[in-house]
């Protein structure tokens, strides 16, 4: 059984398998990610690093982009912030 | 902090890891950076359930266990200056001097815009694969492909292993132009056996040509899609999308360092002699940058361009048939796959083109160049400085890549004040 980590997504908690992304993680609880300057809502495009549809805050630095970072245990996410 | 390297390596897909391989091999001292947490690049992507395939594995742990090489991980790479590259990595920023530079640093996603590609749940076809590689949750999903070329079979087979409903993939090709290529790949029996072997597990998937998703709609998130073909229109209910039609080389950083490039297609990539040299002294050039060619053509040029960094030119020069053997399958996969007209003609007057700043189609009209376009409309100048509307803009024939200005991504003041450079 791979090991998990748990991480915090707008204060709820998450288990993933470890070496997730945060982007994997967020997903799991079928949340978007961030507002677009004109309000849209907006989630990865494309899973690289390329297209920052997927930025979030991660232990209180925001314009992180979820899906180049591994999870790890006790990190605190917020989307639309 | 400076460090310095014989041989300094960006990019460690297929051919940043055959590189730094090749050149260590020869007893160069090698850096390894790429700006992800694990090498393999994008199309040896490590999947958190599935783990690696065995080539992946083995040309990983090649260069990474070498003595010689010094992996960077989670390293970009954020302006070029004389003799050295500025680079951050989580924590820190660095100067990496070299004596020679390989730049590995592959291809992005060519996203076309349509009606309701905003929205969540739809993503690029590689996008939707390295999503599932990293966790993203697909058990039960039902999940439309579209777009153009094998890597729409790759993405399907991913989805389909991480759980997914696969209910069809479109193909924009014509069924006759699909039927050559497949005709084709006799020459390249690894090819064959892979497109065979993808199609086996696929067997009950859809494959439709002449195919194409014109709109994507829900609330808030992707619900159904409209699917056009040569009879017709309708409609599919689905939880995700992923369309993407084909790569383009992500030549920023060789922009920025000034090396010649040349247009394939609507595309610039960088222009490299037969042992990958670019038009910079010192300067090589490898794999999907110097044109789409796959993961094949990327590790014969990445250890030529290894080779030849390190000095070794005998070395360099025996690869070279094998290199032009993986370059013919290169050119086969672009003929057969060529984007048609209908495939540029999905976008609509209101279609939110440039995403980081919602820039519609309509508000572009009469620009006929990227830097009129931003000063008036902002399109290209958010978070992703133009890297997926750029490219849309350049193959929706409306105007070509202007080029780069460091930095080449959003970087930390620390990075960049002076203070911290060289510290």
């Amino acid at each position: 059984m791979a090991a998990r980590v748990r991480i915090q997504v707008n204060g709820e908690t998450v288990e993933v398998v470890a070496g997730s992304s945060v982007a994997a993680a967020i997903a799991q609880l079928g949340l978007p990610f961030r507002r677009s300057v004109k309000g849209q809502w907006r989630a990865p495009l494309c899973g690289m690093g390329v297209c920052f549809e997927c930025r979030v805050r991660i232990d209180g630095v925001g314009q992180q982009r979820s899906c180049m970072l591994p999870v790890r245990e006790g990190m605190q996410v917020s989307t639309d912030d | 902090m400076t460090e310095r390297y014989d041989v300094l390596v960006v990019g460690a897909g297929p051919a940043g890891l055959a590189a730094a391989h090749a050149a260590a091999s020869h007893g160069a001292r090698v850096g390894l950076l790429d700006a992800q947490a694990r090498g393999g690049g994008q199309v040896w992507r490590h999947d958190v359930v599935a783990g690696d395939a065995a080539l992946a594995r083995r040309s990983i742990a090649a260069a990474m266990q070498h003595p010689g090489v010094a992996w960077l991980p989670q390293t970009r790479v954020v302006l070029a200056e004389s003799g050295g590259l500025l680079v951050e990595d989580p924590q820190h920023a660095h100067r990496l001097e070299y004596g020679a530079l390989v730049l590995a640093t592959g291809a992005r996603e060519l996203l076309l815009p349509f009606p309701g590609w905003t929205l969540p749940g739809v993503t690029g076809a590689g996008g939707l694969q390295a999503l599932a590689k990293q966790g993203w949750p697909l058990a039960g999903k039902r999940v439309v492909i579209a777009g153009s070329g094998p890597l729409l079979f790759a993405a399907a087979a991913t989805a389909h292993r991480h759980g997914a409903e696969v209910l069809g993939i479109h193909e924009q090709a014509g069924r006759a132009a699909v039927a050559r290529f497949a005709a084709g790949l006799w020459r390249w029996p690894a090819k064959a056996a892979q497109a065979v072997s993808l199609r086996a597990r696929l067997s009950g998937v859809p494959y439709r040509c002449g195919s194409l998703v014109r709109r994507a709609s829900g609330d808030e998130r992707v619900q159904a899609v409209e699917i056009a073909d040569g009879h017709g229109s309708r409609r599919l209910e689905c939880d995700l999308l992923a369309v993407g039609f084909g790569l383009v080389p992500d030549t920023r950083l060789a922009y920025l360092l000034g090396c010649e490039m040349e247009q394939e297609g609507a595309h610039p990539r960088v222009c490299v002699d037969a042992e990958q040299r670019t038009s910079v002294a010192g300067i090589y050039a490898a794999g999907e940058i110097c044109g789409i060619g796959g993961r094949d053509c990327a590790r014969v040029e990445g250890a030529i361009a290894g080779h030849a960094a390190a000095g070794a030119r005998a070395a360099a020069s025996a690869l070279l048939a094998r290199k032009r053997h993986a370059q013919a399958f290169a050119a086969h996969l672009r003929t057969h796959f060529a984007l048609g007209p209908d495939a540029r003609a999905l976008a609509e007057p209101d279609t939110v083109i440039c995403r980081c700043e919602d820039v519609t189609l309509h508000a572009l009209d009469g620009y006929t160049d990227s830097r009129g376009a931003k000063l008036a409309t902002r399109c290209g100048m958010g978070a992703c400085q133009g890297r997926i509307c750029g490219s849309a803009l350049a193959e929706l024939g409306r105007f070509p890549y202007a080029g780069q200005r460091p930095p080449l991504f959003p970087a930390r003041l620390s990075t960049l004040s002076d203070g911290h450079r060289g510290a």
